[in-house]
């Protein structure tokens, strides 16, 4: 089992995506997936319009 | 002729200016030759510090110059950078070589049938292609340090950085190898190596500069340029270069907007503000002291505040890791052991970002975009810190930024990700402090690299800035 919520998070995805972490890398792949989940919470909470076009937005 | 004395002078071309070297060569004062075998002599005795230059072209360089010079000799106009050597960080596309970006992986590569777009017309313009440039692993780096190849060095102290991820541009250029060098800018890689090596670098608006036949890390945010020893050297090059390109989708379709002639015209009239809140915090002595002596340079005394920065730096975050991730997925697959491992672990990572973040980061972009063009109405020019630091030591992995122990390693470009984040045109100018240089960015207004080019060079003319000679070799 694994010892940190999130160990549990990337075994799933790394299994979805058909990606391997070994146990060696796993302390690293969770430090920087911690940090983007932090980041991604400050963009998450931002509310915005839900008219706002992404800025990828293709023109053709 | 040169505009920085250089300790190391040997050939007559040594520490001269693209802009010299190139009226030097039209007026027959100077060979293509002479010039060339001068790079190349510079390479084979400094790079053995430096680590810049992971190939070297020396014989189609000497072929080339033999054409320039047979040219010049039949009286035909030999381009606006005759004769002048230039080298790519190793993501171009180099006719024959495979295109490693850095990485172990991308060796196993055919070599490249083509050159890159900017290759071409660099050449087209007379330049001199010497070689590729040593460079972070794919990209995603603000070092310059590289597991396969080593370190790029710094060139006024070799145990520090040179910054990442174009660590060879910034070492080549600082060096005094090149007078120009071209290298790629995601999220500061332009403007962190140019802060490190106390050069000038400029990363155009997005889309100005075609990325055709270069090795990609984000899409969404990739920028090409160059790094030179001078404001005028920026533009020639930056000048030679520009143009559409249906080679690369994001490319612009506006005209060939020149700067070289317009460098002259000053900085009359044009507003200049100092970025303030996000960009005053997490920086060091130096950094405020530079952002401080551009800013009297110039006049300026207006604050403005960039919206939301911090969340900025955070979408910028979001997006580059997750099409890094995705870019280089199925390498991670199959070869995860060949990668670096601090930047495998970050691609790994970064596969597993829910893509709900990074669909809010690209609407959070949209909206970041509009609320710093207001400021645009009001101001030209916005002056802010390059780096946080000046160069660290190499293998120094954390640094305390405002009393928070953070990795160097990806936070060293916290005051470059949120103007690259919404495309808009900078020149790295360096500030030549002791021991270390440092770099100010002079942001300006989308597709307004005149103004920043001709900022740079009136704060050159005024002494403001220079790019010091290298000290550490």
């Amino acid at each position: 089992m694994a010892a940190d919520p999130l160990d549990d998070y990337i075994d799933s995805v790394a299994m979805a995506l058909g990606l391997t972490v070994e146990e060696g890398w796993r302390p690293a792949v969770r430090a920087n997936l911690e940090v983007s989940l932090r980041l991604g919470r400050m963009v998450d909470e931002f509310t915005l319009p839900d008219e706002t076009e992404p800025a990828s937005v293709y023109s053709a | 002729m040169s505009t920085q004395p250089d300790a190391g002078k040997t050939a007559p071309s040594d520490g001269m200016s693209a802009s010299d070297i190139a009226l030097a060569v039209a007026a027959r004062k100077l060979s293509a030759v002479e010039i060339t075998e001068a790079a190349l002599a510079r390479i084979n005795k400094r790079d053995t510090v430096l680590n810049s230059f992971t190939d070297v072209t020396a014989e189609r360089a000497r072929a080339r110059a033999r054409e320039i010079d047979a040219a010049i000799a039949a009286g035909k106009h030999a381009g606006p950078l005759a004769g002048v050597p230039f080298a790519v960080k190793n993501l171009f596309d180099v006719k024959g070589l495979s295109t490693r970006a850095g990485s172990k992986i991308n060796r196993d590569l055919p070599p490249a049938p083509r050159d890159a777009m900017l290759i071409e017309r660099m050449e087209t313009a007379g330049a001199v292609l010497v070689g590729a440039l040593n460079m972070g692993e794919y990209a995603y780096d603000f070092t310059g340090e590289n597991v396969h190849d080593g370190p790029s060095r710094n060139p006024h102290d070799p145990t520090r950085m040179s910054g990442g991820s174009s660590g060879g541009s910034g070492s080549a250029v600082g060096g005094g190898l090149v007078p120009i060098a071209l290298g790629s800018d995601t999220n500061g890689s332009i403007r962190v190596p140019s802060s490190f090596c106390g050069i000038f670098g400029l990363k155009p608006t997005y889309g100005r500069l075609s990325r055709a036949r270069s090795y990609p890390f984000v899409a969404s945010l990739d920028h090409l340029g160059p790094f030179a020893r001078t404001a005028r050297d920026l533009a020639l090059a930056y000048d030679a270069m520009q143009g559409p390109d249906p080679d690369d989708a994001a490319c612009t379709t506006r005209p060939v907007e020149p700067v070289a002639d317009l460098l002259a015209q000053g900085i009359g009239g044009l507003k200049v503000a100092i970025a303030g809140d996000y960009f005053r915090k997490n920086v060091f002595p130096e950094a405020q002291e530079a952002v401080a002596h551009v800013a009297k340079a110039l006049g300026a005394t207006e604050t403005v505040v960039l919206p939301e920065a911090a969340r900025a730096r955070a979408a910028a975050y979001i997006i580059t890791t997750t099409e890094g991730a995705s870019l280089h997925l199925d390498r991670l697959r199959k070869r995860p052991q060949d990668f670096d491992p601090a930047v495998r672990d970050r691609f790994i990572a970064g596969a597993m970002v829910p893509a709900v973040l990074v669909d809010r980061a690209q609407k959070f972009r949209r909206w970041y975009r509009a609320r710093v063009l207001e400021l645009f109405r009001s101001v030209d020019v916005i002056v802010a810190p390059a780096t946080p630091c000046v160069a660290p030591k190499l293998g120094q992995a954390t640094f305390t930024l405002d009393g928070v122990e953070l990795p160097v390693r990806a936070n060293v470009g916290i005051h470059t990700q949120p103007i690259s984040f919404i495309g808009l045109p900078v020149v790295a100018v360096p500030v030549p402090l002791q021991p270390m240089p440092i770099g100010v960015q002079i942001i300006a207004a989308p597709w307004r690299e005149d103004i920043a080019l001709r900022v740079a060079h009136a704060l050159e003319k005024m002494g403001a800035v220079a790019a010091p000679s290298p000290r550490g070799i």
